[in-house]
């Protein structure tokens, strides 16, 4: 099961959930990743070991995607 | 000179560069440069005080309490600039003790056993890179290059408010991961200078953080 996540003041909060086998769940959880995208989110696929990836579109075989605000110099 | 691009091409490019196109990239040897001037920049705004100590008792003794002042000025000032390094550690903004758990959770299942245990401990994420160690914290992170004689300390933090303190970390721990020369480029660079100066001015709490994370930064003995 793959999940889309947003990091908020919840802590973070599931937007969507879909398998590649699921069409229309997958579906619905492009259109939840672009808004979030639109509002000034940033998709992030983290890797493990270190390494994660800026995406700017959902994979359809990603395990878990975040959503994360920007971050700026203090 | 003109700036450099801030995203090279090839690796990838922090989307948060585009708010800091006239900064030059972060790298290695830019870290290297930085740190030599700012050792140049320490001796400059330091030494003059004690030379001056010095002068004027030699030239009239009665000018102690006059000398004792320059002495004072002399090792202030350093540490404030050490305390503002130290300071980009500390805890700031609102708990949110409510989510914490929740985004303490998600933190640590983005660390590894060892980074989780050390955060359990000191609220600070440690990270292996390629410019060296990474301690991250709330509003900002240290980075201790290949040695960890020395440390770099960045003010950076996430622009959502009201996010609970591990969210924040995990913020800063996933840009980080995507772009490490972007993350130091975006951040501030608030303090350069020996590990020891900074430690002393962080919470105590915090002091294993920057430990563990000069015994990774030093290499393995054989």
């Amino acid at each position: 099961m793959s999940r889309l996540i947003r990091m908020d003041a919840t802590g973070h909060s599931t937007l969507a959930e879909w398998t590649a086998q699921d069409e229309p769940a997958f579906e619905a959880a492009v259109r939840e990743f672009r808004a979030q995208l639109d509002v000034g989110y940033i998709g992030v696929l983290d890797q493990g070991k270190g390494k994660a990836e800026q995406i700017r579109e959902l994979p359809r075989d990603a395990g878990l995607v975040i959503m994360r605000r920007p971050i700026a110099g203090g | 000179m003109t700036p450099e691009v801030a995203a090279p091409a090839g690796p990838p490019a922090l989307a948060e560069l585009a708010q800091v196109p006239w900064r030059r990239r972060t790298d290695q040897r830019y870290l290297d440069r930085y740190a030599r001037i700012w050792s140049f920049w320490t001796l400059l705004y330091a030494l003059p005080f004690p030379a001056a100590a010095v002068v004027l008792v030699a030239l009239e003794p009665l000018t102690i309490p006059v000398a004792l002042a320059c002495l004072a000025h002399g090792w202030v000032i350093p540490e404030l600039y050490a305390y503002r390094g130290a300071s980009v550690l500390r805890p700031k903004g609102a708990r949110n003790e409510h989510a914490e758990p929740v985004a303490q959770g998600f933190l640590g299942d983005l660390l590894s056993h060892e980074a989780r245990a050390l955060h359990r401990e000191t609220g600070l994420a440690l990270e292996r890179s390629g410019l060296g160690v990474w301690l991250v914290g709330e509003a900002g992170a240290l980075l201790l290059p290949p040695g960890g004689r020395r440390v770099h300390c960045f003010c950076v933090r996430a622009t959502e408010p009201g996010l609970p303190p591990s969210d924040r970390i995990a913020h800063l721990l996933l840009a980080l991961r995507t772009d490490e020369g972007g993350f130091a480029t975006v951040a501030n660079h608030a303090f350069c200078g020996a590990p020891w100066r900074v430690r002393r001015r962080l919470p105590v709490a915090m002091r294993p953080g920057l430990d563990a994370a000069r015994a990774a930064a030093r290499p393995p003995r054989r």
